[in-house]
């Protein structure tokens, strides 16, 4: 069998609010599809619909040949998942979490302690596992839950934005282990705001927005469709900002965005930017600030779709439209 | 690292798990909810102050204003604590619902091949062993004070039966108020500001007659107030049937109403 996950025009209202409105996703076995957007654009209720939490109104998804609701106990016994919040326990300590998911699914007392202990070790928690996971700092919150969801041996794993909130080293060990994952062949759908990491650790990307797919391919045809870099400019002199404006659109041949003092647009080339500098310099305007960065994932956005990515406290939003629903 | 390999689960054949598995899940997540007190032993005695302090500061406070005597007035007023505590007890479930919910733990259990049922049972039987507990401390420490039972140990696993029956309808409410608040601090606002009007207006401390009759025409409705005087009857003697009645009746109501209005709040939620 080809596909690990098949949706086909899934779709679920909270109210007046189209969290999904038609998404078709297919990721092939063993790959991880990273699901790129912003808050409110409807990657938790994707996940929400595969992992079995939630109907959809309309649509039809499986998760490795199985429907989501009419065969959702036999896609629970396949599926792992971690969610955007830590989901432990935290009166209890970080073994019992696992001891208890391992009983829960039908391990003997002594198998379950087994596979506690295993995972506990791979996720540099062994000498963490006997404390309340109320004591752990956010990154060993994260790492128990993704132990946690592992316990069953998924086939398909989702990971609901797994790094949002953690320091750069957390981040850079959890991707580690998601590239471990990788390895063994699990399949991962991973939703992410940060274009970094579904570059990092991404098969296939599909971007949403407002319940839609708006774009999908590789990490590098996306990037490459979207503009990969920024150039930002800043001259010294305020006067001089309409000119810098028209030499960057002269060179690069796109309209920049002129905002708070500075010049920004994006670069297919970076090979142009040497000429930028020549031509500021013939006209004597200096710079105070000229950088090549990578795009965000606002910029990205805004490439493909011609509009920022504007929903701005979402990450509250697309839960409360679940609670309130 | 340890390398864990990925073999393929054994799928379920049938498509729900049967009645001994959903028993296990439950008594796995009693155990979840249970397994806290043995690290923090600290649980046990949140568990255990409010029984203590309120049966010391009734009896040894109001017992000589209220019945002339401390001895009469404990008596008299520790079955109405026994019922009193029992009804704020059952509404730890609703805080532990809450936090489960707030915390995305229950949607890890709900991802899990389970029973359905299971994340809920489980919780309420935890409570429920909760229960037991700090009724046998009230019977414990009100037989040291002076307390005496006049029937037996049939009348006290008859009125624990009792409480419990009672307890575990009103858990729906408490599942209702856990599903739907948005916090853990709103839930315990809630809970304290209806439970303390509703067990007060009752005769569970003092006696009906010394009350306006306004007031007396709801105490006489109070489903505490027969509570109150079942268990009386049920540890010192007395009649019992026509309070049981009522009470049970009282519990069937509370099921009736707000068991569905519980499960539709559960499945919008969750």
């Amino acid at each position: 069998m080809g596909y690990a996950i098949q949706a086909e025009g899934l779709a679920k209202r909270y109210g007046e609010t189209r969290a999904l409105d038609g998404v078709d996703l297919e990721v092939p076995q063993g790959r991880l599809l990273g699901v790129l957007g912003p808050n409110g654009a409807g990657k938790t209720t994707v996940v929400r619909i595969l992992a079995t939490l939630v109907r959809p109104d309309g649509g039809r998804a499986h998760v490795a040949g199985f429907d989501v609701v009419r065969q959702a106990h036999q896609v629970r016994t396949l599926i792992g998942l971690t969610g955007q919040y830590a989901a432990v326990d935290e009166t209890l300590t970080g073994a019992e979490n696992l001891v208890m998911i391992g009983r829960l699914l039908g391990l003997t007392r002594a198998e379950a302690r087994r596979r506690a202990g295993r995972l506990l070790g791979r996720f540099a928690l062994g000498e963490a596992g006997g404390r309340a996971a109320k004591t752990y700092s956010g990154g060993m919150r994260r790492r128990l839950d993704l132990a946690a969801s592992l316990v069953g041996r998924p086939q398909v794993l989702f990971l609901d934005e797994p790094t949002t909130g953690l320091d750069p080293r957390s981040r850079t060990e959890l991707w580690g282990v998601v590239r471990g994952l990788q390895d063994e062949g699990v399949t991962v759908l991973l939703t992410t705001q940060y274009l970094e990491e579904a570059d990092q650790l991404a098969n296939d990307i599909v971007v949403f927005d407002h319940g839609k797919v708006i774009a999908s391919g590789t990490p590098d045809g996306l990037k490459a469709a979207a503009g990969g870099q920024v150039l930002e400019v800043r001259p010294i002199e305020a006067a001089h900002l309409d000119l810098v404006r028209r030499v960057v659109a002269d060179v690069l041949d796109v309209t920049p965005e002129v905002s708070q003092g500075q010049v920004t647009a994006p670069v297919r080339d970076p090979a142009a930017v040497p000429a930028i500098v020549r031509r500021l310099d013939d006209l004597d305007v200096l710079a105070a600030e000229l950088s090549l960065r990578r795009a965000s994932l606002d910029e990205v956005f805004l490439a493909l779709t011609g509009h920022r990515a504007d929903v701005p406290d979402e990450a509250g939003e697309e839960q409360n439209a679940g609670a309130a629903a | 690292m340890t390398t864990i390999t990925h073999t393929t689960r054994a799928v379920a054949t049938s498509s729900r798990p049967g009645a001994g598995a959903a028993l296990r899940h439950t008594a796995t997540l009693a155990w979840r909810s249970l397994v806290q007190i043995k690290h923090n032993p600290m649980e046990l005695i949140d568990l255990s102050v409010q029984p203590i302090m309120f049966l010391l500061l009734f009896t040894y406070v109001f017992g000589g204003a209220i019945a002339g005597s401390t001895g009469d007035y404990l008596q008299f007023a520790l079955p109405g604590l026994v019922a009193q505590n029992m009804l704020f007890a059952s509404m730890t479930t609703a805080v532990g619902l809450n936090v489960d919910i707030t915390k995305g733990v229950f949607d890890r259990l709900r991802s899990l091949p389970i029973s359905r049922s299971a994340p809920l049972a489980g919780r309420i039987v935890a409570d429920t062993l909760k229960q037991v507990w700090a009724f046998a401390l009230f019977l414990g420490l009100g037989l040291v004070l002076g307390f005496r039972v006049h029937t037996g140990i049939a009348g006290v696993l008859g009125a624990l039966a009792l409480l419990l029956t009672f307890a575990l309808a009103m858990s729906w409410t408490a599942v209702l108020a856990g599903v739907t608040a948005a916090s853990m601090e709103k839930v315990q606002i809630l809970m304290f500001s209806l439970m303390m009007p509703i067990t007060f207006t009752s005769n569970a401390f003092v006696a009906t007659d010394t009350m306006p009759s306004w007031l007396q025409k709801w105490v006489e409705v109070n489903p505490v107030s027969h509570l109150a005087d079942a268990v009386r009857g049920l540890l010192g003697g007395g009649p019992v049937a026509p309070d049981a009645t009522v009470s049970l009746l009282w519990a069937a109501g509370i099921v009736v109403v707000f068991a569905p209005l519980a499960v539709r709040a559960f499945r919008n939620r969750t």
